[in-house]
């Protein structure tokens, strides 16, 4: 635990496999950005490998003000011990007040690792970070603290977490939840290089085996997307969010639900413990509109929910609204789309 | 060579099974409204601890922290075949966030010799999976978190296969070591009917004493102590008695748990209402899609 220092910078984790930036560090990049702004302080990212200078001028292209550089051999791959360890040392050197992590795996796995060496508090999964003041009972007001604001009890409430005494505040973020800065290519910034000590001793898990499952499908890429529920009833039906998809140039998603009951494989889950999506159309077919789904698409520009329960709770977050029975509705929407792209190609060549 | 395995579980509202009438009017969570379940991941951790006593031999001791009521899922951990079941249980552990819990249960973890500890991944009243790589941390072991494949041991040597989130890995570490366990590494058994039979009685000393008072209307406190006293050391002869441990026999430093060893503090709770914009009724006809698919097209939704 460091005392809490109105000074302290906003930390990234810049979380690195082989030599390539993942992701979720550049996301949180410009949010990192926004919150340094606001509190008037550097934003610094945290780059840990080895041989991985290479990547320093991307994390300042895309917000940091400096980058700490901590490279060692042993710290080429990944595991908990070493990199927790680098990583206290540097907080203790250099106490932030902010330190944000992307909830990937690695960072679920190193973020509770390095707060409970710290003894600093850690809010999992956050959807969203901001800045502001909490008053407390015994009426004692704390400024400028980081809400670190995230869904709890499997979605149905949303809480907003700080961290008023023990710092730094620290936060893992959900991987696609903010939105990724354009790069500026001219910004500078500074390279503050780390001495690593470390001894193999630090590392107590040998890596036998690695293998990249490569994602069946990109949801948070996808411009269209099509998702179906329990309401298929079966796998050999589920084909119809298939066909839908095909003919939209869509990609196929799914609830849990109907994961669960093996209708489609994991990688397709939107929802809470899923994919956060925010596609251009978000077509739901069979889908009641739990709230730990609703969490993961509403964000989407256009929705179109179809049921046969005019109640179902995903009518109040739909823009179209189609009361019927998907075997029948599904179908038909195949051959409006169908049609309409037969008759629009003829008319643009005429 | 036998190896003994401690499984930290959690009792926990069922998430899945959320209602209207879960919430209350402020917005916050009525946990009595919703049924209390074995968290279902720390099943799997069960299961995985289970499996390497049905190979290897050795002891699998189930540990829960929460209120008295929790006691349920120690007993469910007994019928699935756990040896031993220890509940956690102290007024002062109340508002412990993660770094206050895994505190609290890494004193009493320390106070067992162990060689594998598991926790499933997360929980589902909180999704935060920190409580398994904070433990390991306090504890001074290695962590091995998402675990989906049943374990290999020789020796004092471990070979796990993980989630890596990418992909998946293989490691090796040495005993003693932490793992998390998600749901895809097992299937979790059912309770067996003997053990059932069994265990049906099994109580801890605070359920006892409880017991006793209700049975014996006119006795005074002395007698129903001594009563209690009698009947626990009948139980535990039996092996039907729960440990029942609090904070000061742990001699857990109070700064640490509950509220004061809670550095996390909520700012505050919204219930979630996710608003519509504008719906429109369409009809289920080849008009009324039609038009829809127009409308989608004209708006550029769709290209």
């Amino acid at each position: 635990m460091i005392d809490v220092n109105r000074q302290g910078e906003v930390w990234v984790f810049a979380e690195q496999h082989g030599g390539r930036l993942e992701d979720t560090p550049i996301e949180l990049m410009s949010k990192g950005r926004h919150l340094a702004d606001i509190l008037g302080v550097q934003l610094s990212a945290v780059l840990l490998g080895d041989n991985v200078k290479a990547l320093v001028a991307k994390l300042i292209h895309y917000g940091a003000d400096k980058v700490y550089l901590a490279e060692h051999p042993l710290l080429e791959h990944y595991q908990a011990n070493s990199y927790a360890k680098v990583f206290y040392d540097l907080i203790h050197k250099y106490k932030p007040q902010i330190v944000v992590y992307g909830a990937t795996a690695v960072g679920r796995d190193l973020g509770p690792r390095i707060a409970s060496a710290t003894k600093a508090g850690l809010t999992a999964d956050c959807t969203d970070l901001q800045i502001g003041d909490h008053k407390t009972t015994d009426g004692q007001t704390h400024k400028n603290l980081l809400f670190q604001i995230r869904p709890a009890f499997g979605g149905n409430i949303i809480a907003t977490i700080i961290n008023y005494d023990r710092w730094p505040q620290m936060a893992t973020v959900r991987e696609g939840v903010m939105v990724m800065a354009t790069p500026d290519t001219k910004r500078k910034g500074q390279i503050i290089t780390e001495k690593v000590q470390l001894s193999p001793q630090e590392l107590p898990i040998e890596i036998l085996e690695e293998h990249t499952r490569a994602k069946k499908v990109d949801l948070k890429a996808a411009r269209i997307i099509v998702a179906g529920g329990a309401g298929l009833g079966s796998k050999e039906n589920f084909r119809l969010i298939w066909d839908l998809a095909n003919c939209l140039g869509g990609a196929p998603a799914a609830t849990r639900a109907a994961i669960d009951l093996g209708f489609i494989d994991h990688d397709h889950q939107v929802g809470q413990t899923g994919t956060t999506v925010r596609p251009s159309l978000y077509i739901a077919v069979g889908i009641s509109g739990a709230i730990q789904h609703q969490s993961g698409m509403s964000q989407s520009q256009k929705i179109v929910a179809i049921n046969n329960d005019p109640q179902a709770p995903i009518f109040d977050v739909a823009h179209y609204k189609i009361v019927g029975d998907l075997n029948e509705v599904v179908p038909r929407m195949i051959k409006a789309i169908k049609e309409k792209g037969f008759k629009e190609a003829i008319e643009s060549k005429s | 060579m036998a190896y003994n395995c401690v499984v930290l579980v959690k009792q926990v509202p069922d998430t899945k099974r959320i209602t209207g009438k879960a919430m209350n009017d402020d917005g916050t969570v009525n946990r009595a409204a919703l049924p209390a379940i074995f968290n279902p991941e720390d099943l799997n951790a069960l299961e995985m601890a289970l499996d390497i006593k049905d190979r290897f031999g050795g002891t699998v001791t189930v540990i829960t922290m929460g209120l008295p009521a929790a006691v349920t899922t120690l007993k469910d951990a007994l019928y699935r075949g756990a040896d031993e079941a220890i509940l956690v249980t102290d007024a002062r552990c109340a508002a412990s966030d993660t770094l206050a819990t895994s505190y609290i249960l890494s004193c009493a973890v320390k106070r067992i010799k162990y060689d594998i500890v598991l926790c499933g991944r997360q929980a589902i009243d909180g999704d935060t999976a920190q409580v398994g790589p904070q433990l390991a941390e306090k504890l001074q072991v290695p962590q091995i978190t998402y675990v989906e494949k049943p374990v290999e041991i020789k020796g004092r040597t471990i070979t796990v296969q993980r989630n890596a989130g990418n992909g998946w890995q293989k490691v090796k570490a040495q005993l003693p070591v932490l793992l998390t366990v998600t749901s895809e590494a097992n299937v979790p058994r059912v309770a067996a009917a003997k053990k059932m039979m069994k265990y049906k009685a099994a109580m801890t000393p605070a359920g006892v004493e409880q017991k006793i008072k209700a049975e014996n209307s006119h006795a005074s406190a002395d007698e129903v102590k001594e009563l209690a006293v009698q009947k626990c050391s009948e139980m535990d002869k039996k092996g039907l008695l729960i440990e029942q441990w609090n904070l000061d026999f742990l001699k857990a430093d109070l700064t640490w748990c509950g509220r004061s060893g809670s550095p996390t503090k909520v700012h505050r709770i919204q219930s979630v209402v996710l608003a519509s914009k504008e719906t429109k009724s369409v009809e289920p006809t080849d008009e009324g899609l039609s038009g829809m698919i127009h409308e989608l097209l004209e708006d550029k939704i769709i290209a």
